[in-house]
């Protein structure tokens, strides 16, 4: 069980920024791709808001080979500040290594030996796909706040959109992990018919009010900046930067736990005497300094406002069954992985449990684990040998019973 | 929880309890181990079974076998599952390793039309002779472990479980036992040659 983070900043420099060689197998060297629809007027998509989006372009990468039947497509849904890019390199091997390239490869958990496996920027987003930062093409002006509010229904809808354009008429998974598991639930409670599995990681059916707070104030963060500029901020290139790396400071805090933040920094300082003043002494500040500094060079801030917006409306229960879960998930047909970590308290194992015991009353095939782990939220990226067996698992079965 | 299960007399028992569960009818398995039995019902009974093990490597092993598993400690509430849910609830070789084995069964009985309980029996006459030869606590091959370092916490006869169901009013419907490895359905002098015995058990 490693507590390193990828981005881990006591990690060497090269490893750090994904530069560096490559460990085990991978799918290797790969590019993102994009497709756009609902270009004429009558095609744009009808958002959950009321409000009608197009064009809609999607960045998504592949890997592995369709087989014959169209039977071994997975579909893997990023969480809040992930990308297309899911596994292998751009570029050269070693260099932009993908978010979950430890579970996604030849004889990796999502084994792309065996499985054709997709992975798009949700709408939204700022990595390709039309978000806040796009142009609008009525205006030809970013969007900025005039993009609509978005949610994890409407982002599954341009998910369908894309298979669609792929010719991949059923999953036989979609998995996700935090926001992504959203998706993945969202998928098998829009598309019932359409999806054989659903592999539901740190997520839940709908998000505490703890984990709303902390969305509230990070969205506080950014609004608050004066370079955020009701959103349009784009023009001048002076982004909101300072709001944006505070956000993500207390977005990872809520990613670790008091006992995974103990061993990675402690109470240890950067330098051996305390300087009496105020700049980041603890080895835990430059952490949190160092990740938001990083997230402000590839994130939009309103990008950050628009997808925990999402997060805090995703709500299964109220969407799906007049606020009962078990009627919800009454339409579902896939079978269900729900996975938790044990210390992770911004998607409690609670919630993961409340889902599985809702499926289990609405008579679904469910199969639940909690793992073990100090490493908190995180723990999804980061306990990729446990996950794996249990993803491997689940999916060659699944794929067999089909 | 099963791992106590040695090849003869484990699977024994779980041809017994296959013998017994009507085909199409749902089944809960508590403390389902690697999911053999549910695997074996599934194949021969089309049952909708789930399975429940507190074990990570048990819940890989049955998803691996295609089955639905959920992580959960017994011994803690079995709330989440509602009155009447299943047709079976099956206690294999788990009853004697719980905190408040009376609690489970009852809990099994709520759940379940039909509760099905397999146990190792404690008055067999080896264990008893092992106790009055040695003055020791016995061992046997389903009950290999020191006396401070085992799962089975709640060791019973079946003299004693008889008494406990007719307190609690619980029907015995079926039974068999194990003796040498083989299924007896009519073992003569039960409590004291039975090795493991396997119940069907309903409310009264």
């Amino acid at each position: 069980m490693a507590l390193k983070a990828i981005n881990d900043p006591t990690m060497p420099a090269g490893r750090r920024n994904g530069v560096g060689a490559v460990d085990g197998p991978t799918v290797g060297v790969v590019e993102t791709r994009s497709f756009t629809f609902a270009e004429r007027e009558q095609d744009y998509l009808d958002l959950e808001s009321g409000a009608r989006l197009g064009p809609i372009t999607v960045a998504y990468e592949t890997y592995g080979t369709l087989d014959a039947q169209g039977s071994n497509a997975v579909l893997i849904c990023h969480a809040l500040s992930g990308t297309a890019h899911v596994a292998g390199y751009h570029d050269q091997l070693g260099k932009n290594r993908g978010w979950w390239e430890d579970a996604v490869g030849p004889g990796k958990a999502f084994d792309t030996d065996k499985y054709f496996v997709i992975c798009s920027n949700v709408l939204g987003g700022c990595a390709g796909t039309t978000g806040p930062m796009s142009v609008d093409a009525r205006t030809g002006q970013p969007y900025g706040l005039t993009f609509p509010v978005v949610t994890v229904a409407d982002m599954v809808k341009v998910e369908r959109a894309l298979l669609d354009h792929l010719g991949i008429d059923a999953l036989l998974g979609v998995a996700g992990g935090s926001i992504g598991g959203m998706q993945a639930l969202e998928w098998v409670l829009r598309y019932p018919e359409r999806v054989k599995a659903a592999l539901v990681i740190a997520s839940t059916a709908r998000m505490s009010p703890q984990a709303i707070a902390f969305n509230a104030v990070g969205r506080n963060s950014i609004i608050s900046d004066s370079n955020w500029r009701g959103g349009h901020y784009y023009a001048d290139g002076s982004a909101p930067a300072q709001g944006l790396s505070v956000a993500r400071m207390i977005g990872h805090i809520t990613y670790l736990s008091d006992e995974a933040m103990h061993a990675k920094f402690g109470r240890r300082l950067k330098r051996d005497e305390l300087a009496y003043d105020f700049t980041s002494e603890f080895q835990v500040e430059s952490y949190l300094d160092h990740q938001g500094t990083k997230f402000v060079e590839r994130f939009d801030a309103n990008t950050y406002l628009y997808m925990t917006k999402a997060m805090d409306y995703f709500d299964a229960a109220e969407a799906y069954g007049e606020g009962d879960l078990v009627r919800a998930l009454e339409r579902v047909r896939a079978r269900l992985l729900v996975l938790s970590f044990s210390s992770d308290w911004l998607f409690p194992p609670y919630q993961s449990q409340e889902l599985t015991d809702a499926a289990l009353r609405a008579r679904r095939d469910v199969t639940y684990a909690n793992i073990e782990t100090p490493c908190g939220h995180d723990a999804f990226l980061l306990e990729i040998e446990t996950e794996a067996r249990l993803i491997r698992a689940f999916l060659d079965a699944t794929h067999k019973q089909s | 929880m099963r791992q106590l299960l040695r090849a003869g007399e484990g699977r024994t028992d779980l041809s017994a309890i296959v013998e017994w569960i009507e085909a199409g009818s749902s089944v809960l398995d508590l403390g389902c181990g690697d999911g053999a039995l549910l695997e074996l019902l599934t194949a021969e009974k089309r049952v909708r079974g789930t399975g429940v093990d507190i074990d990570l490597d048990k819940i890989v092993a049955c998803t691996a076998k295609g089955l639905s598993v959920v992580q959960r400690d017994l011994n803690r509430s079995l709330d989440c599952f509602e009155t009447g849910a299943y047709d079976y609830v099956i206690v294999s070789q788990t009853i004697h390793q719980l905190l408040e084995p009376d609690r489970m069964l009852a809990e099994a009985l709520r759940i379940g039309r039909r509760a099905v309980v397999s146990f190792p029996n404690f008055g067999h006459y080896s264990l008893r002779l092992q106790l009055l030869c040695t003055g020791k606590m016995p061992k046997s091959s389903t009950l290999p472990f020191e006396w401070y370092r085992t799962p089975n916490i709640h060791l019973m006869t079946i003299a004693d479980f008889e008494r406990f169901c007719e307190e609690r009013a619980i029907r015995i419907l079926h039974r068999v036992d194990i003796s040498g490895g083989r299924i007896r359905n009519s073992l003569f002098w039960r409590n004291l040659l039975s090795a493991g015995t396997v119940l069907l058990l309903g409310r009264a």
